[in-house]
């Protein structure tokens, strides 16, 4: 490619911003035009990695689950244990879901719409979780709520078990999923500035008409995917899970968990398929994302 | 550490109790927690936490942990760039659900990655069976973490890179082009500088998220001492043979280093935002 001046590419494009994101703009430029080998250089390399370590596992679930047939498929799935861990995954779920869309929500609305010294740190713990092992964060609420703290032995003495039982599970899978929804809010709440809430008041809505008429609907396209996601999360923890449980079948066994046990006792079928419960929620997740993405496209189009 | 004393008057309700209540759930949920692990090791007498968090199997699982998860986030760094590159700059079919499937790893339980990773990789596997007789082995080996760790790691990148790249102003490279430089140049010179801060922040949220993976490493590990054990997994084994002392010591190291490595992330996404907020 030379370096020579066209005159096409001196004439301002005046596409409508939907157009941006799917690469034409910069194939049509002569100036960020690469050769046709670079391209499909690129292109195989990319796609080759992706198929290798995304898409082939993906597929791995399914194929393995289903390798011995329908019927041995189904029969890991209506297993009592299999029932139970599922049941306990969806209360976990239940439980810690609700709680983080609460904190989400409020955190958003006191970082996004207001100013005040030490935002950035507490930016940074809220992060927190994001970059601790799973496994450390387990033994953290094992340190809490076991018999050798203060705290585990008040607990015990009142007949109410926290570790190695649901309690223990629901709070560990509180802790890894408590960044999602925030971090999925702040910076859309941020980016969408103060003026229509503050003129909402002015015109004399109050607090709670405000966030419902106004803040809401702006943003209940992030809500719904960081719901999703933290949705996601909570049913697949796996790592800090794993520390409190305490592996009791039927009892304290989440979904993930009994993949696990499943998978040590060789029984490959049945892992892989309560395994691919968790990756049709996968796909799923993904599917609300791309939609959510969509949407916002659309909106920005406008 | 002071929270209030907000200079500009609001007339939006509410932020006496949005942020109290952010404050004293953020503290019960995480803060309480860490403090916990904290004063336990405070119980502890330097001796004793000096010989379990520097004995020889212990120290073996660091090299390995830091080792794989470093390497792990180079290699994403560079397809993970190409990945980038594609999805922004070229229309291809299937492009969609290409972009979609990257965040494949938030999404998938990480237990149900490590046994998927597992039949694939394992010497009777997908792959593993056609690599056997080349003699080249991954699962049960530190290469099988290597694996494990890239796929957790790749959408760290993408994801970094990808609005970067899409905001990059396409009059840079047009100046550029007009300048005589070729597309080699261009990238080398004009595009790249300006996705390093990007870069280094997805390396570093990769590197982070590698070194205390679990639930996709452990499946592919094979988990034999001194060889393919990670940091993690010495928790859980300190923790079944009963020594919380031992688990907790091996946790603070984890946690200095989370922390540590949570300072550099924000203050380079500090830098990447002022970088990229500058105009040019």
């Amino acid at each position: 490619m030379t370096g020579a001046i066209y005159a096409e590419d001196l004439i301002p494009e005046v596409k409508p911003s939907a157009v941006i994101t799917n690469g034409t703009r910069f194939e049509n430029n002569r100036a960020t035009r690469e050769s046709t080998w670079v391209k499909y250089t690129v292109l195989t390399i990319g796609l080759a990695f992706f198929t290798l370590f995304l898409l082939v596992p993906l597929v791995a679930v399914f194929y393995e689950a289903l390798r011995q047939g329908m019927d041995v498929y189904w029969e890991a799935l209506i297993e009592p244990d299999a029932v139970a861990a599922l049941k306990l995954t969806l209360l976990t779920a239940a439980i810690s879901l609700p709680i983080n869309l609460v904190f989400g929500v409020t955190a958003a609305w006191a970082i996004a719409k207001f100013d005040f010294r030490g935002k950035q740190i507490l930016l940074t713990l809220i992060d927190l979780p994001f970059s601790i092992s799973p496994v450390v964060v387990g033994l953290m609420y094992l340190l809490l709520f076991g018999s050798s703290s203060w705290l585990g032995r008040w607990f015990i003495d009142h007949d109410i078990t926290i570790v190695f039982a649901v309690p223990g599970i629901v709070l560990a899978t509180i802790f890894i999923t408590f960044p999602f929804i925030a971090r999925e809010l702040i910076p859309l709440m941020q980016a969408q500035g103060r003026e229509e809430e503050e003129a909402a008041v002015v015109l004399g809505a109050k607090g709670w008409q405000v966030f419902w008429y106004i803040t809401l609907p702006n943003i209940k396209w992030g809500l719904l995917y960081g719901v999703i996601l933290c949705n996601a999360r909570a049913m697949g923890e796996f790592g800090a899970v794993s520390v409190v449980s305490g592996h009791i079948r039927g009892m304290t066994n989440t979904l993930p968990l009994h993949v696990e046990i499943l998978y040590n006792e060789y029984q490959f079928s049945a892992a892989f398929a309560v395994a691919s419960l968790l990756a049709i929620l996968a796909v799923f997740t993904l599917v609300i994302k791309t939609a959510v993405e969509y949407q916002h496209e659309k909106k920005q189009g406008k | 550490m002071a929270l209030a004393g907000s200079k500009n008057f609001s007339v939006l309700p509410g932020f006496g109790p949005s942020l109290g209540y952010t404050l004293v759930y953020l503290s019960l949920i995480v803060l309480i927690p860490i403090a916990a692990v904290i004063l336990k090791t405070l119980e502890m007498d330097w001796a004793s936490f000096w010989s379990t968090v520097s004995s020889p199997r212990i120290v073996a699982t660091y090299k390995l942990s830091f080792g794989a998860a470093l390497l792990a986030a180079a290699i994403n760094s560079v397809f993970g760039l190409v990945l980038a590159w594609a999805l922004v700059r070229y229309s291809f079919p299937g492009k969609k659900i290409v972009d979609a499937l990257i965040d494949l790893p938030f999404a998938l339980p990480t237990a149900v990655a490590g046994i998927a990773l597992t039949a694939i990789y394992a010497p009777n596997g997908w792959l593993g069976r056609l690599l056997e007789p080349l003699g080249i082995k991954i699962a049960f080996t530190p290469v099988g973490v290597l694996i494990a760790l890239v796929f957790i790691g790749l959408p760290f990148i993408v994801r970094t890179v990808q609005p970067i790249l899409e905001d990059i102003e396409i009059e840079l490279e047009e100046a550029a082009a007009s300048l005589g430089a070729n597309r080699g140049q261009t990238f080398w010179y004009v595009v790249l500088p300006m996705l390093w801060p990007a870069l280094l922040t997805g390396f570093a949220l990769a590197f982070a998220r590698g070194v205390g993976e679990y639930g996709s490493v452990i499946f592919i590990a094979g988990n034999i001492p001194m060889v393919s054990e990670i940091t993690p997994l010495m928790i859980i084994t300190k923790l079944e043979q009963y020594d919380v002392n031992g688990a907790t010591a091996i946790a603070v190291v984890m946690l200095v280093f989370s922390f540590i490595l949570l300072l550099i992330i924000n203050a380079l996404q500090a830098y990447t935002a002022k970088k990229t907020g500058r105009s040019f």
